[in-house]
């Protein structure tokens, strides 16, 4: 009926003001997209929540988050008996690696880098391509996976079960529950739980301390949410928009795509955070970026694989300045650093 | 055609171009902070009649996607930018799930009766 209805009126006009039409419809169109690239630069919208999420048959208590630490420390959770979740995912190293791509099961080198486990418990999904969706569901995956810890679960529960210390910790934080897949992982999720970012320099200044940003930094947060539009991803406390992007990198990882087969999909992963984000080198899922300098110089000139960019990435004429700015920006999302003690693990 | 008659005609098709019509049985949902939005409401279930068509109308400042891979509805209306909407008619009876393929936190099931 809308067509009709447009075809109608367009016929009793003249060429010369349809094509008025046309071109008004088309500088329409400009302002719309020009429109895109305004962002408002809110700082409340950054504000940490104070509140950490858990879903309700896996409440965060002392005795859970206990025995999750025990279990992310212990490499005999893997097959190997040598590689644990700290081993990758590293307090020392924000929670990564400082590797390019992951090392897995027999020194085998993996194709994407290891995600800072900081946080996580806010994602909406988990892992690169989202192919988890809890925090339980994805601590089960790494350990039983052959190319990162390569575990078996009935091994690793009998491991378990041969510890007197881990019988009496599952009691304590799941009594009744037993030694289970499913405990291991909700108590390894409610380690995770707790491992959120705080007391960065930029929350101080979203909570009104002017000065506990630099200038720089404060133009740099400008930049971010205003010219070179970060914030169309990076949006929120986390930093992210918990999404999907093809941001334009070299190579053939389908991504997110070989989960959601949606061309939009096709080359994307998840938007991580930018917390503590200095702290978590190399960066993008390829870890092709040692520097925060060289990401953002990828961002401004609008990525280098055009083959189903994101349409939100174009390149950005920044200055030599700006872009410090934007670095100088970045390291104010760095938290204070809370000393990991090790746990005793049972013998 | 007398020139008064003429810019009638003009305003008419001027508003056909640029205000987005809604004609009987059209539904507008709008995808707005990251969620399915309905007259202003945020919305996770719409019951639409079958041959109804709904626009899904992009009103964030980034761009969106609106796809479905249900049984009942398979579409994918690509990415767009603010401002813009996109239309899909539900010819067919049944529960379609419609996510977008960038943000997963967006999902609204739409029942086609």
């Amino acid at each position: 009926m809308k067509s009709v209805l447009r075809c109608s009126a367009i016929r009793t006009l003249s060429q010369a003001q349809a094509c008025l039409l046309v071109l008004a419809f088309l500088a329409c169109a400009v302002a719309l997209g020009q429109s895109t690239m305004k962002t408002s630069p809110n700082k409340k919208s950054f504000e940490f929540p104070k509140k950490i999420p858990a879903p309700a048959n896996n409440p965060v208590t002392p005795a859970r988050v206990e025995l999750g630490k025990m279990l992310f420390f212990d490499p005999r959770i893997s097959g190997s008996n040598w590689i644990s979740c700290a081993t990758c995912h590293n307090p020392a190293m924000g929670w990564s690696d400082g590797l390019p791509t992951a090392i897995g099961n027999g020194m085998n080198t993996l194709k994407r880098s290891t995600p800072t486990i900081l946080n996580t418990v806010f994602n909406e999904l988990q892992m690169w391509d989202g192919r988890f969706h809890s925090l339980e569901e994805q601590a089960a995956g790494p350990m039983q996976a052959p190319g990162e810890m390569n575990g078996n679960m009935d091994d690793i529960l009998a491991k378990l079960e041969s510890k007197p210390g881990y019988v009496k910790a599952f009691a304590r934080a799941y009594p009744g529950e037993g030694i289970t897949k499913d405990t291991v992982a909700k108590a390894l999720a409610s380690f995770e739980r707790t491992v959120v970012s705080q007391g960065a320099p930029f929350d101080a200044w979203v909570h009104g301390k002017a000065s506990a940003i630099s200038p720089s930094a404060h133009r740099g947060f400008d930049l971010f949410t205003g010219k070179a539009n970060c914030v169309a991803c990076h949006s929120g406390p986390n930093f992210t928009d918990e999404g999907f992007h093809n941001i334009g990198l070299s190579g053939d990882d389908p991504g997110r795509f070989a989960k959601l087969p949606i061309k939009i999909s096709k080359g994307a992963f998840k938007t991580p955070t930018l917390r503590d984000i200095a702290l978590t080198a190399p960066y993008m899922h390829n870890g092709a970026y040692r520097t925060l300098e060289q990401v953002i110089d990828h961002y401004d000139r609008g990525g280098d694989n055009q083959d189903n960019l994101d349409p939100n990435i174009k390149p950005l004429d920044l200055t030599a300045r700006e872009k410090q700015d934007l670095v100088e920006f970045l390291k104010t999302l760095s938290g204070k650093q809370v000393a990991i003690t090790l746990p005793q693990l049972p013998q | 055609m007398a020139v008064k008659q003429k810019h009638v005609i003009e305003l008419m098709a001027l508003a056909i171009l640029f205000v987005p019509a809604v004609f009987a049985g059209d539904q507008v949902v709008e995808q707005k902070d990251k969620a399915f939005v309905v007259n202003g409401a945020k919305v996770v279930a719409l019951k639409v009649k079958v041959g109804d068509v709904v626009q899904f109308k992009n009103s964030d400042p980034f761009f969106h996607n609106v796809f479905s891979l249900s049984d009942a509805k398979l579409f994918d209306l690509g990415s767009y930018p603010q401002g813009q909407a996109r239309s899909v008619t539900f010819d067919k009876a049944g529960r379609i799930e419609v996510e977008c393929a960038i943000h997963p936190q967006m999902k609204l099931t739409v029942e086609v009766k």
